[in-house]
Formats: C-alpha cells, sequence, structure tokens
C-alpha cells in the first residue's frame, strides 16, 4: 500500500499483521520484500531548509537525486552518497548507506541530526543520538525492522562545483593497490574498479579513482542522458572468457601510472545509473551481488585468497569495487568497520552459491561479515557471527513488539 | 500578464492534497507560478506549500476550502490577494454506488463534491478573469460522465453536469480570451482509487495524468480525454445504442 502521510503510515499498520517498509525497491537481495508492502516513496515532501546549519527537513520518501537536483545548483551536496542517488532518506537510513568518502565521512547516518519513527502502535518516536539513543542505533543499518521511518533532518555540506577533479592511478598488483590507497589516504573521495580475474602477479590490479569536489564555481548541474538496456541478453554472453576479456582491455584503457581530469559528478559518483535497467546484462538468470569487508590488518591477506579463489573458479564480474573503509561507528547493524571492502556482482549459475558459501568462510576466518543491502543468500551462522551487536537488536526489536510487526524475507532468512 | 509577484501570478489549485493536483503543482512552479493550494486538511496543505517554496522558490500558500460548506467559497475568494490567474479544480468524490442508492445524503454528497459545491468558486473566477480578459478555468471531470452505467452512475452524473457546466462556461469566455479545459481521465492510480481492481493496462499514474493536463492547458486545448485512447473508447461507448447498453455490464 502507497504511503502518502503520517495518516496512510497510520493506516497500513492497521491494514497489515505484519510489513515492511519500501522505498525506492534498490536494495540488492530481500531486505525490503515480504507479502505485505508499505511502499514510502509517495511521502516525500521537503518541509525545510536552515541555510546556515546545511540542515534539509524532509519526509523519507524524498529521494538523494531530488535532493541533489534541488540543492546542487545552490552550492550544496549530500554530505554521503552511495553510488546510486536513486534511492530513498528512509532507505539511506534503513541501509545506513556509505560511499566513496566513508574514510572521512562516515555513514550516512553520521549526517543524520533525527528522525521520527512511527512504530508498531502508530505512536511516533523522535530518535536521535541524545533522546531514544538506542532506537536511533538500531534504526541506522536496521533495514526497516524498527518502523517505519517518515520524516528526517540531514546535514547537507558546501561546495562550489558540480564537477569533480579526479585522479587515476593504474597499478598493477594487490601490493601496489594497497600501497595507493595508503598514499592517498587524505583525498576525500577514493574507490578502485578491481580486476578480479587477474590472475599470479597482477591479481590485485586496479583503477584506483581519487578525487575532490572542483572548486570552479561551476554548479550549472545537468542530469547526464540515460541509456537503456531494452531486453535481457542471452546468458551465454557473460562467461569467464568474455569478462576475462572486458577487464583487460577495461585495464588498459587508463594510461599507466597517474593520470587527472575534471569530470562530471554523475561520472564519478552514479556511474550506473545512467544505465537503466543493467541488470539485463546479466541475463534472464540474473546475478548476485557480493560485499564483504575485512579488517585493515587481515585484509591483504584475505583479498589476495579471496581473490585467487574467484580467478580461479572464473566467475568473476566486470563490476568489482575496491575500497578502505574508516572506523566503524555506534549503530548495531552498520556494516562498515576500518579495513578493505570489496564489492562483486556474479551472474547467477552453476556452482555460484557454492563458491559464495566458501568466500563465506574465508571472510569470517579473516573476522569480516557481509553487507545486507546488497544480500540475498547468507546463512544465519555467517551473517552472525559478523555483526556482535545482533543480541542487542533482536532484544529490542522483542521489547517494542516491532519483531512481530516488521518483517522481511531478509530478516526471516537470517531470524533477526 | 503578471501581479508582480515573482516572475508570473498565482494559480489557485482546488482539491490540492489530491493525487493528481500534487503532480501538477510541480509543472507550474516550475515555470514560476506562485500557487493557491486550497482544501481541507491544513496540516496536508502546509507540508505540500512548504514543498513547493522549497523545490522550486516560488510562493505556496495553504488555503481552506470545502465543497461541501456554503459559506467556504466566499471566504477563500476573499482571503486570496492577489487574485490568482488560473484556476485548476481537482477536487472530486467517487464514492459507494451502492451505498449511495441506499443513502441519500452520500448521494447529495457525491453530487456537491462533483458539482454544486465548485459553482460558486467557479463563477467568482470566471467573473473575475471575464473582467480582465485573461485567465484560465481546468476543470477535472471524467469519462464517467459521458455515459451513465449501473456501476458508478451518481457519480457519473455528478461529472456529467459538471462537465456540461463547463462546457458552458467555455461557451461564455471565449469570447474574452479565458480558455477552460474539461480534462476527462480514465482510470487513474489514486488514493481514490485504492480500493478498486483496476486492469493494470488501462490505468494511468497521477504523473501521467498531470503532465497530459499541463501539455493540453498550453496547446490551448477545449476538452481532453487523457490518456488519449480513452477518447477512442467512449466514442464506441457512446455509439452503442440504448438498447442494447442497457443489457451491458460494463
Amino acid at each position: 500500500m502507497p504511503v502518502c502521510c503520517e495518516k496512510d503510515a497510520a493506516e497500513v499498520l492497521n491494514l497489515y499483521s505484519d510489513l515492511i517498509p519500501y522505498g525506492n525497491g534498490k536494495s540488492y537481495g530481500d531486505s525490503a520484500l515480504w507479502r505485505h508492502i508499505a511502499v514510502m516513496q509517495p511521502m516525500k515532501r521537503m518541509l525545510d531548509f536552515d541555510e546556515e546549519r546545511g540542515l534539509l527537513h524532509c519526509e523519507a520518501g524524498v529521494l538523494l537525486s531530488e535532493i541533489i537536483e534541488v540543492f546542487l545548483p545552490r552550492g550544496w551536496f549530500l554530505m554521503v552518497t552511495p553510488g546510486t542517488k536513486l534511492i530513498t532518506v528512509g532507505g539511506a537510513i534503513a541501509a545506513d548507506v556509505h560511499g566513496k568518502n566513508h574514510h572521512r565521512a562516515g555513514c550516512f547516518s553520521s549526517c543524520v541530526e533525527s528522525f521520527r519513527l512511527m512504530l508498531p502502535d502508530g505512536t511516533i518516536r523522535e530518535c536521535s543520538r541524545e533522546s531514544h539513543r538506542e532506537l536511533f542505533l538500531a534504526t541506522c543499518g536496521g533495514m526497516g525492522l524498527t518502523g517505519l521511518i517518515l520524516d528526517a533532518k540531514i546535514r547537507l555540506k558546501r561546495v562550489n562545483s558540480c564537477r569533480i577533479e579526479q585522479t587515476l592511478i593504474r597499478t598493477e598488483s594487490l601490493e601496489e593497490t594497497f600501497k595507493a590507497f595508503e598514499d592517498y589516504a587524505s583525498t576525500p573521495y577514493s574507490v578502485a574498479w578491481i580486476d578480479c580475474l587477474a590472475k599470479g602477479k597482477a591479481m590485485g590490479r586496479c583503477h584506483l579513482m581519487v578525487g575532490d569536489f572542483a572548486d570552479d564555481g561551476d554548479l550549472n548541474y545537468r542530469l547526464p542522458r540515460r541509456m537503456n538496456v531494452p531486453v535481457e541478453f542471452p546468458s551465454f554472453c557473460l562467461n569467464s572468457l568474455s569478462v576475462t576479456a572486458f577487464n583487460t582491455v577495461y585495464y588498459h584503457k587508463a594510461k599507466a601510472g597517474v593520470s587527472q581530469a575534471k569530470i562530471g559528478l554523475d561520472e564519478f559518483f552514479y556511474p550506473l545509473d545512467s544505465i537503466h535497467n543493467w541488470n539485463r546484462i546479466y541475463g534472464r538468470p540474473g546475478f548476485t551481488q557480493y560485499q564483504f569487508i575485512l579488517p585493515k590488518a587481515k585484509s591483504f591477506d584475505g583479498l589476495s585468497e579471496i581473490l585467487e579463489r574467484i580467478a580461479r573458479s572464473g566467475k568473476g564480474s566486470f563490476l568489482a569495487v575496491l575500497k578502505l573503509y574508516g572506523p566503524a561507528n555506534e549503530n548495531w547493524l552498520s556494516f562498515p568497520l576500518e579495513g578493505y571492502s570489496l564489492a562483486l556482482d556474479f551472474k547467477i549459475d552453476q556452482g555460484l552459491f557454492k563458491l559464495l558459501d566458501e568466500l563465506d568462510q574465508v571472510v569470517l576466518r579473516y573476522g569480516g561479515r557481509i553487507y545486507l543491502a546488497k544480500d540475498v543468500r547468507v546463512s544465519r551462522e555467517t551473517f552472525e557471527q559478523g555483526y556482535p551487536n545482533i543480541g542487542k537488536f533482536c532484544e529490542l526489536r522483542k521489547e517494542l513488539g516491532l519483531d512481530r510487526k516488521f518483517k522481511s524475507l531478509q530478516s526471516e532468512r537470517l531470524g533477526l | 500578464m503578471s501581479d508582480g509577484t515573482g516572475d508570473k501570478g498565482y494559480i489557485l489549485i482546488l482539491g490540492a492534497t489530491s493525487d493528481v493536483a500534487k503532480e501538477l503543482l510541480g509543472f507550474y512552479a516550475r515555470d514560476g507560478y506562485s500557487l493557491y493550494l486550497a482544501g481541507r486538511n491544513r496540516e496536508e496543505l502546509e507540508r505540500t506549500a512548504a514543498d513547493i517554496r522549497l523545490r522550486y522558490q516560488v510562493e505556496a500558500k495553504a488555503c481552506i476550502f470545502d465543497a461541501l460548506k456554503e459559506e467556504s467559497a466566499e471566504q477563500l475568494w476573499n482571503s486570496l490577494e492577489p487574485k490568482p490567474e488560473g484556476v485548476i479544480c481537482a477536487v472530486g468524490l467517487l464514492g459507494d454506488q451502492q451505498q449511495a442508492q441506499r443513502d441519500p445524503a452520500l448521494a447529495r454528497r457525491i453530487v456537491d463534491s462533483n458539482f454544486t459545491g465548485l459553482i460558486d468558486i467557479l463563477e467568482r473566477c470566471a467573473a473575475h478573469f471575464e473582467a480582465r480578459q485573461y485567465g484560465f478555468i481546468i476543470g477535472i471531470s471524467s469519462v464517467a460522465g459521458d455515459r451513465g452505467r449501473a456501476s458508478n452512475y451518481i457519480y457519473g452524473a455528478a461529472k456529467a453536469a459538471f462537465s456540461t457546466y463547463l462546457s458552458g462556461l467555455r461557451n461564455r469566455l471565449a469570447k474574452k480570451q479565458v480558455q477552460v479545459l474539461t480534462v476527462k481521465p480514465g482510470f487513474i492510480r489514486t488514493k481514490m482509487t485504492r480500493h478498486l481492481d483496476l486492469p493494470e493496462k488501462m490505468t494511468a499514474s497521477p504523473e501521467d495524468i498531470a503532465r497530459g493536463i499541463y501539455r493540453a492547458h498550453h496547446k490551448g486545448k477545449d476538452v481532453v480525454y487523457l490518456p488519449w485512447k480513452w477518447r477512442l473508447i467512449m466514442t464506441i461507448i457512446c455509439a452503442i445504442p440504448e438498447f442494447l447498453f442497457k443489457k451491458l455490464s460494463i
């Protein structure tokens, strides 16, 4: 049922015995799927903007893309943005999303001052770090399982351009990649595309892209042209040969060493948003995302082992993203911790889920964990081992009756 | 013609909390119009007004209008300063046909919400525009008014009356350069039809309807069916002779 206002929110809670809130549906997995869905996206009004503090008060259905369209021309941008801008503010909070600047700015919740949450009985709590703190820590990253986020106050940051000064470093090995991340740790934004099928000495070679907003005063923001993938590709199109070939060509597209360019904001932050229906490239069987993170001290060894297994299996993807993250925050189910994370798209075919189960074991062995917003198949045991605060989360859900009201396919699978 | 408030003047939107109206607001605000948002739920209207002001940096004011209250039109009109240069009427009530057959008060409410309760305010607007020889009136009617069907004839009758009223207004105001546009949407997915089981391929989104209205207005149209396929559908429906039609259950 669509929710346009508070009255609708109270109504949907009465209407269904259990439900899950749903933003714009960009989670890769089953975190917003259930037999009853409260579609929050129609509740999308911007209510107030404090120019002095850059504080935007808006309803939870507002898309990050709308915030950019309205405020970038006035010199403001999101403090934290993930790789897609087509998500709601509520969804950004519920998945506690992060972006290329996590090592400097933390997760989305770090720019959230407060939000209003509707509980199963229709009462509303204004949650912040000072008020209803437990609910705040549980909701940020809580995947919609604590209540309906109605509206939020988020801080934006001042920028002086709609373009990014980007430096691209092409590395030849995992060692060089790690060194490059360290060398450029002070740059606000950094992320690497990694060739996950490269073998031997070339394993871990990547394009490390670091950058920051330009300072040219050009706030004339234009939306990029959108392409569309009109049909699903036949399943054989993506195989170990074609992906290896693509990766090799793509890797060599960048000049060796370090190169500089000024690029558009959408190209830097949201490369996939401009390809509508990009998931069709994977054909009818589709794809699954797999993202994990490893503590910094163990990252090199852990990643070496994982990359080696992936290359051996031949089940790589051309979308493989490596990033160095900053320290974990206090939110109970938030994914990032200080270390390296790798995000991969895998075409779904025979043997994939077995490979992922194996990778899960490697991740756990190195003290890491899986990202819920991308997950669709992790087992309960694997998940629990990665998130030490899960007990607190489940207890709070029970205490406030949230476990009976808010359920999703993901929460059922993981016993949350 | 501007009233000196921003780039362009004000437009009055009646029934501003309806799903179609909410989509329409953006189109006109983007053009630089300031807006009067009229409806019954002040809190919702204030929120929507805040959104318009923030997004489009135009004036947006919430006002109260209740088609079922006699004095509401006069109170609203007197409160508007400056006067608007266009009005869009998105007020409507579908109502439960079966219930309305048994409950005359509901039947009257359906007719008032869709027709009689709108006359006063639209006449005030019409007189104002007529005197200035400038302005526009957009009324959202429905295909349901083209022919009475057993499943919704009380609503259909009210909409039929509204369409005829707008047609008469158009005749009166045409010589005075005032555009009167009758909008006849088919099925739309809104709060009003949430409980109905509408065929998906035949049901439009409020955004599509709003875009259609905005375009039709700027093309200077008189009557527009949205989406356009409904013009074809209704031509066929209206062509069916009565002795056959009375036996159908559509």
